[in-house]
């Protein structure tokens, strides 16, 4: 590299080509959207510049002849434990740039992942377990405000009068990602899948394209602060309506949709001149206060005529019960909650890996503070945050969650192999790209296709799961933690999580 | 009768339609073979046709009203009539090119096969259930259907 920033030197990966399998299809080149692999024709080679490789695989992986291997760069600094090798390349980046390193996707750090520290108890000998192959198994899920009493009746009429729920076939929903964050047919799938499976996806809060409102009553239609798209039809639009407050990737700070991501079609939808940020305000500014984010929880709900319920949506953080106890008390009817782990389409790295709390305590505390005020039962907790899998899933509504959302298993199931470069607008897997030329790589025939087969198949493991609990429906289990037991953690971790150590 | 048609919206412009189609009409069935031992290559019968954001991947239409049939001198163009589809027999063809000046959709190619010149096109894969390009396409942009 003649013309090299010596300090941009650093790269992570290296495309390694077998040139006695490389047949020349130049499929690798068309694929690569960052430009890390070229044909010289005067050589009738394929060359890789592997500066411009971020290591998202979508070369290797559609090349004929399995030629390509993506390979970590073995050039190497000393090996320093306090100074790794990215926080040696972030600093010479800001160093040649000045400005704040923005990332994508959730937070990669190894902090301790609580969901692997925790088991699952399993029926043996005296209490039967249940075969869910053989034996009814229910998974339905009412999200909303439950009422404090029952009033039967004396008839077959239920004479209490019920708040608007949520039915969801699943406790699994698709979290909040807004279209702009990913392209209209990565929305199309979602909704799709949400509507074929019964459950719902969340539009985040980029507004609803007109064309997308088919999918209506499985849509959570989200007001953020910078408020875009709002308007009364997208309100009543939806089936719920969600009050973004914060983001589990960048607590205490806005939404980012960088302007190379805003075209025709998203400017439209979000009410935006063409090519500008779409940068949401860190607060709302309408809301300073509990009794603020009441008026809005309020505002909403008569603008959609009680008819639907409203979800508030918070980041996990070291106050999150106190926070939660104050917006069931607002009058929201859902609360669902951001673990830092979850993933973004454009955050301050420094904010993405360092802001915020664990899903798992942040559940297990929010639940453990509205039961012990007696006010449990007047919203439903939805847990987010980096689910991997129906085990993640199964053990958040044990540790009290009635349902969870998920948004970076979602996208991998349509391709994402999680290189962390949504912020970019260049996803090669054609996700979080609104190019025109990218964004058909999702064929939303396909892409809904994987997220009903991925969301069955954790389905079916959830009810496998229940199964072998002795428990034949999942509303039992929620927050039911002595079902759980911790393993490797310390006291304090385990009384965080109230739940105790395996073994006892 | 079924033939291929592209789907423009989501071809990606990936080329795995093309190696396909070349390995599947080579004698060993392999990409790799195909490409590195086949002398003369024979080449794709889909082609891909790529300006961004425009892709799509084109080949014989089977026409009902066949102009290359109409242009073919020697009979090395034919309808087969049992299964509708236009036939090229290489062993009749004189490369004159006449098919390829009539064909509208530019879906025959001409190649040099032990020393003489021939016409090659789309045969929808004969020995296989669905197309070469069909199977390997990762977007559905090739479907094999019987549209009437």
């Amino acid at each position: 590299m003649l013309y090299k920033n010596p300090y941009n030197h650093y790269f992570d990966f290296i495309v390694q080509r077998d040139l006695d399998k490389c047949i020349r299809c130049k499929g690798c080149v068309t694929q690569c959207s960052y430009g890390a692999n070229y044909y010289d024709e005067h050589r009738d080679l394929i060359y890789s510049l592997d500066y411009n490789c971020i290591g998202c695989m979508r070369c290797s992986t559609f090349c004929p002849t399995d030629c390509i291997r993506i390979v970590r760069n073995p050039d190497t600094f000393r090996p320093n434990a306090n100074w790794r090798d990215n926080f040696i390349k972030d600093l010479y980046k800001q160093a040649g740039s000045g400005g704040i390193i923005v990332t994508g996707m959730g937070n990669d750090k190894p902090s301790r992942i609580y969901w692997d520290h925790m088991v699952i108890d399993a029926c043996q000998v005296t209490n039967p377990s249940i075969d869910p192959l053989r034996e009814p198994m229910e998974l339905k899920t009412f999200l909303g405000r439950k009422p404090d009493l029952l009033d039967a009746g004396d008839g077959y009429e239920l004479k209490t009068k019920l708040a608007p729920q949520l039915i969801l076939e699943m406790p699994i929903m698709f979290s909040a990602m807004s279209y702009g964050s990913i392209n209209y047919n990565v929305c199309e799938s979602v909704a799709m899948a949400a509507t074929e499976l019964g459950t719902y996806w969340n539009t985040g809060e980029g507004g609803l394209p007109k064309s997308l409102y088919q999918y209506g009553r499985r849509t959570i239609v989200q007001c953020a602060s910078g408020r875009f798209g709002v308007s009364p039809e997208y309100l009543n639009a939806g089936a719920a309506i969600e009050i973004k407050i914060g983001q589990g990737a960048k607590p205490g700070i806005g939404g980012h949709l960088p302007g190379e991501k805003v075209l025709e079609g998203i400017s439209e939808t979000r009410m935006i001149p063409v090519g500008t940020d779409a940068i949401s305000p860190a607060p709302h500014h309408d809301i300073y206060s509990i009794e603020d984010l009441k008026q809005l929880i309020y505002a909403l709900k008569e603008a959609t005529r009680y008819e639907k319920p409203v979800s508030v949506k918070i980041a996990a953080v070291h106050n999150s019960a106190a926070i939660a106890s104050g917006i069931a008390r607002a009058g929201a009817d859902i609360i669902a909650i951001d673990g830092f782990r979850g993933g973004t389409g454009a955050a301050p790295k420094i904010i993405r890996d360092n802001v915020g709390i664990p899903i798992e305590v942040a559940i297990a505390s929010v639940d453990e503070r509205l039961r012990q005020e007696g006010i449990r039962n007047q919203v439903s907790l939805v847990a987010a945050g980096g689910f991997r899998n129906s085990g993640d899933v199964i053990k958040a509504i044990a540790l009290g969650a009635d349902a969870v959302y998920i948004a970076t298993s979602a996208l991998m199931a349509v391709g994402c192999t999680l290189c962390q470069q949504c912020h970019r607008g260049r996803c090669a897997w054609g996700i979080t790209t609104n190019d025109p030329d990218l964004a058909k790589r999702v064929n939303p025939e396909i892409g809904a296709e994987r997220l009903v087969n991925l969301i069955r198949a954790w389905s079916n493991e959830i009810k496998e799961m229940l199964g072998l609990m002795g428990i034949n429906s999942i509303e039992s289990l929620k927050g039911n933690r002595d079902r759980l037991r911790g393993i490797g953690l310390t006291e304090s971790e385990l009384r965080a999580l109230g739940i105790q150590q395996a073994g006892l | 009768m079924k033939i291929v048609y592209p789907r423009e919206e989501w071809c990606i412009a990936c080329y795995l339609c093309e190696v396909a189609c070349i390995a599947e009409h080579s004698k060993y069935k392999d990409p790799l073979k195909a490409y590195l031992l086949e002398n003369p290559r024979t080449p794709s019968r889909t082609n891909v046709e790529y300006k961004t954001p425009v892709a799509l991947s084109v080949m014989c239409r089977h026409c009902a009203e066949a102009e290359c049939v109409e242009a073919c001198k020697n009979g090395t163009l034919t309808r087969n009539e049992n299964t509708g589809r236009i036939e090229l027999n290489q062993e009749k063809c004189l490369g004159c090119w006449m098919c390829i000046m009539a064909c509208p959709y530019g879906a025959i190619t001409p190649f040099k096969k032990n020393g003489g010149a021939v016409a090659s096109k789309c045969d929808l894969c004969p020995e296989r259930d669905v197309p070469a390009c069909v199977a390997v396409c990762p977007n559905r942009a090739l479907v094999f259907e019987d549209r009437g």
